[in-house]
């Protein structure tokens, strides 16, 4: 029998930057105001975002790799990165056209684009909305710890 | 048990190159690109090693640092400033890569650690973090499948 192989979890950041408006229709203007304060302005604000991804499965004994990083780049940008990287999130990415994009949502959804084109292999994923604010999120059946 | 997590960095740096000779030149290349050019390349790696235990009722310690220090200082004085396939002795039957190298280090920091005159203090290793760049990691919490 051969011996198990060790199961490594590999994480890869990537960025994007994107414009955002934290305003949602359900509420009257004043109260998006009292909600979502500076974030509410009509016009939007952006930030750079970092996106850290990280899959995990047994170590492959040919190549010591969990997955191919051209494998995992390419996926990342093909779901996420083409589609988030400079635009406007509430008008230009149909993921915020009834949601707001939050940074709690924003890791929902990017993990709702990349679990099953990883072939589950998803474990967790990173949004950085500023260095000081950061979102993470381990799919609906993780256990927070 | 096990509720509170010390975390310490360490740096080094390596240079190491993948191929394997039982594959063809253009395999190597196919699968491992830029890493399979034939005199190898450097990075500098950043260790994250996690110990995880209840503080010491005296000491407030879960682990003394300088002993965590001496611990994994001693591991990897071996692999710093060194060719990871020519000067060690682990990556002659894997490659070095990101993902074995977190593997072999949790092996030797196991091994370093149950050599401690602390060792029987109740902690226990639960993760090591090993960058090979800013935008890339590997953890290994010491699980097998």
């Amino acid at each position: 029998m051969t011996t198990p192989a060790p199961i490594a979890h590999l994480s890869r950041r990537y960025r994007f930057s994107a414009s955002h408006r934290l305003y949602t229709d359900h509420l009257s203007f004043e109260e998006n105001e009292a909600i979502f304060g500076k974030c509410a302005n009509p016009n939007g604000h952006g930030h750079d975002y970092g996106l850290t991804v990280t899959v995990a499965g047994p170590v492959d004994r040919d190549t010591g790799f969990v997955m191919a990083l051209d494998e995992l780049d390419a996926t990342v940008r093909r779901e996420v990165l083409d589609a988030y990287d400079h635009r406007f999130l509430n008008v230009d990415v149909e993921d915020y056209f009834d949601l707001v994009p939050t940074g709690e949502n924003i890791v929902m959804r990017i993990w709702d684009r990349l679990d099953a084109p990883l072939g589950h292999m998803l474990r967790r994923v990173i949004v950085d909305e500023t260095r000081n604010n950061r979102f993470e999120y381990s799919g609906p059946n993780a256990e927070v710890r | 048990m096990a509720n509170v997590t010390i975390s310490r960095r360490f740096d080094f740096s390596s240079s190491h190159r993948y191929y394997r000779a039982d594959w063809t030149e253009a395999e190597n290349a196919r699968v491992f690109g830029l890493c399979a050019l034939p005199n190898g390349h450097g990075h500098n790696y950043t260790l994250e090693v996690a110990v995880a235990g209840d503080p010491d009722p005296d000491t407030g310690l879960v682990i003394n640092l300088v002993d965590l220090k001496s611990a994994v200082g001693g591991v990897l004085v071996r692999f710093d400033h060194k060719h990871l396939n020519l000067d060690t002795p682990y990556f002659t039957d894997r490659i070095p890569t990101t993902e074995n190298l977190a593997t072999v280090l949790w092996e030797l920091i196991v091994e370093s650690l149950a050599s401690l005159p602390a060792f029987l203090a109740g902690w226990r290793l639960t993760r090591i973090r090993l960058y090979e760049t800013e935008d890339l990691f590997v953890e290994y919490y010491g699980e097998a499948a």
